[in-house]
């Protein structure tokens, strides 16, 4: 795809902005609508864009599958991580209150930790199924 | 940390086989560690339900607050003598299937991919037990759809093409019956403004709307009969479990219909019954007939099946059918044979396809003529699938016995003579297409295939046994079972006044 130069010039401007605005709603979403979700959707959205323009190999060589399939476990271990600590504290299951000193400060670490978990896990596997299906060869 | 362990063991019950799912895969570059570490858990998780069990017998209910989040507020799991018992029968099976899985798993998976293989099971495991010990509807309706999507990619797993289409039907399928169940809770929620299940029993008789009520009770029922493979909604079933991987077989045939049974008298009995049944729409009498129209034609169809494992497929549909029976009398002695059919199937089923497994491990066929004189040449094997069947046709000592004995006693004290006649044709049924491979696999002459197979591995065979030996051990010692169910068909009853 080299002579979509329009195309690249664009992604290039765009693709930055995306991450920024995915990292936006991981780390605004206690506060406003959003959480790991939808960040880590938007997350892969941007590289997805990346992929798409400057091809599957580039973006294999920056983003190897095999880290993909580490980071995507790593995500739903980060957040039932969380509770298990939480029960270690001596609190219920993902019982923030005991994360820390104070309940409110808990919580907020909580629901961080929580929602940086399912951002991370949702991104590897958006980006996974990507790979699995722009990875097959014609006819296969 | 002890206190810890003992406080949490409602969370544990489900959080152990969680962590361990993704564990499966970043610890995927050594399978024997994941294989290890997965029967661990499904050990753990029965020990967790044993514990459960004897405290819930000794205390009464126990509660658990999700995240410190009071009941009708936050998630609460809640379990009394019904669930503990489904729990039981869950990773009891679990416990059994997983050490099976060690040399049956390779024949169908790959090197890389055994790993992914059991962090599906894992997660199915996960979903079922938190369906089990739930007191949430809306919780139910997650672990659901966690324990169908790892279902639907198991049965993917099989050798055989067909294993795909099988899959896609029970996908499709599967979500139609997921979605119902959702907007039957949708529904539910709407009327009472509450999700916790304890709460929705307490709110839902004071309700006005009963048309919402009624069109809620049917969607719920469909769905979960869809995921229980009740009569009419059975039909991706035999293929499902026919084309499975063996291990998946064994253990979606012996827990997910029982849970789904067990989801059907929780909302039905503890949420609704008090709601709807004061009404005199005769709910127990649609749900006998479906149950004898799905007994015989299950047992009919399953006599004519050349696989040996749709055959057994349409047997589970029809005893689905028993179960559904016990369930439709709507009485203690109904619920409790019900309930202890339940167990008893879990038994039965898990023995049979475990067997079976072990012929298909060596014979490379599922057709019943390719076992052509393998039972002389696999001893242990054939004796294990001839117990698991006497154990289905309801010999005494057996556990198919005990709730057939309870069954045909609940149909007589409900003055219902002729399906009690019924439940010995379809035992009469049972014995014809047992028959039919008994006969094949000890009398036929050898197949060229059969002469040259020997004994199944002892990796697979013991874990077989271990269930054949449970068949006879609740056939002849009743106690558990029997007391159990009875305390979780009161339990369910209460509910009802």
């Amino acid at each position: 795809m080299l002579h979509h130069t329009v195309l690249r010039v664009v992604a290039k401007l765009l693709i930055p902005m995306i991450l920024l605005f995915a990292l936006y709603v991981q780390f605004h979403g206690d506060y406003s609508p959003g959480g790991g979700f939808q960040a880590g959707v938007i997350f892969a959205a941007g590289i997805i864009l990346y992929a798409l323009i400057f091809g599957l190999e580039d973006t294999m060589d920056a983003l190897p599958p095999g880290v993909l399939k580490i980071l995507s476990p790593l995500g739903v271990l980060i957040y039932a991580g969380v509770g298990v600590d939480t029960l270690l504290l001596g609190g219920n299951f993902l019982d923030y209150n005991f994360l820390a000193h104070e309940p409110t400060h808990g919580q907020h670490l909580g629901i961080f930790l929580v929602e940086l978990g399912v951002g991370v896990t949702v991104f590897s596997t958006m980006l996974l199924l990507y790979y699995a299906f722009a990875g097959r060869e014609p006819g296969q | 940390m002890a206190h810890a362990f003992l406080d949490n063991l409602p969370a544990l019950q489900v959080v152990i086989p969680l962590l361990s799912a993704p564990l499966c895969l970043v610890l995927a570059r050594w399978p024997r560690l994941v294989w290890t570490m997965c029967t661990l858990v499904t050990w753990t998780a029965f020990g967790i339900a044993l514990a459960l069990l004897q405290t819930v017998l000794a205390e009464g209910p126990v509660s658990y607050a999700m995240g410190g989040w009071a009941a009708p507020w936050g998630i609460e799991y809640r379990i009394d003598a019904v669930n503990a018992y489904v729990a039981l029968i869950v990773t009891g099976i679990a416990a059994v299937v997983l050490p099976y899985a060690y040399r049956s798993v390779p024949l169908y998976i790959h090197g890389e991919r055994v790993p992914l293989f059991y962090a599906l099971l894992m997660l199915c495991f996960t979903g079922l037990l938190g369906m089990t010990v739930t007191g949430d509807a809306f919780n139910v309706f997650v672990f659901l759809e966690i324990s169908s999507l790892s279902m639907y990619g198991l049965i993917s797993q099989g050798r055989d093409r067909r294993s795909l289409t099988a899959s896609f039907q029970y996908l499709v399928m599967g979500t139609i019956g997921g979605t119902f169940v959702l907007i039957g809770i949708g529904f539910l929620y709407v009327l009472t403004g509450t999700l916790n299940m304890a709460d929705l029993a307490a709110r839902l008789p004071d309700v006005t709307q009963v048309r919402t009520l009624h069109t809620a009770f049917a969607f719920i029922v469909v769905g979960i009969g869809l995921k229980l493979a009740m009569f009419p909604l059975h039909l991706w079933l035999p293929n499902a479990y026919a084309y499975a991987p063996s291990t998946a077989t064994v253990f979606i045939a012996s827990t997910a219909t029982k849970v789904a049974v067990y989801i059907l008298l929780r909302f039905v009995y503890t949420i609704m019954g008090p709601a709807l049944f004061s009404e005199g729409i005769p709910y127990g009498q649609i749900a006998i007939v479906l149950a004898v129209m799905g007994l015989l034609t299950g047992s009919f169809v399953a006599i004519f099946q050349q696989n040996i494992k749709r055959m057994l497929a349409y047997s589970s549909i029809a005893q689905i059918g028993y179960i559904l029976l016990g369930i439709g009398f709507a009485s203690v002695l109904g619920l409790q044979a019900a309930l202890l059919h339940l167990f008893n199937h879990a038994l039965m089923k898990g023995a049979l396809f475990m067997a079976v497994g072990c012929f298909v491990y060596r014979l490379g066929s599922m057709s019943i003529e390719d076992m052509a004189g393998v039972g002389r040449r696999m001893p242990w094997t054939f004796a294990a699938f001839v117990m698991g069947g006497l154990s289905l046709i309801g010999v005494p000592l057996t556990v198919g016995f005990v709730s057939k004995w309870y069954l045909v006693l609940a149909a007589l004290q409900k003055g219902y003579w002729p399906l009690a006649v019924l439940i010995l044709i379809g035992s009469l049924l049972a014995v014809v297409y047992i028959w039919r491979v008994v006969e094949t696999a000890w009398f036929a002459k050898p197949s060229l295939r059969a002469a040259e197979v020997r004994e199944a591995p002892l990796a697979m065979l013991i874990p077989t046994w271990i269930l054949v030996l449970a068949n006879i051990y609740f056939g002849v010692n009743t106690t558990m079972t029997v007391g159990v169910a009875d305390l979780a068909a009161r339990t369910l009853m209460e509910s009802m006044r």
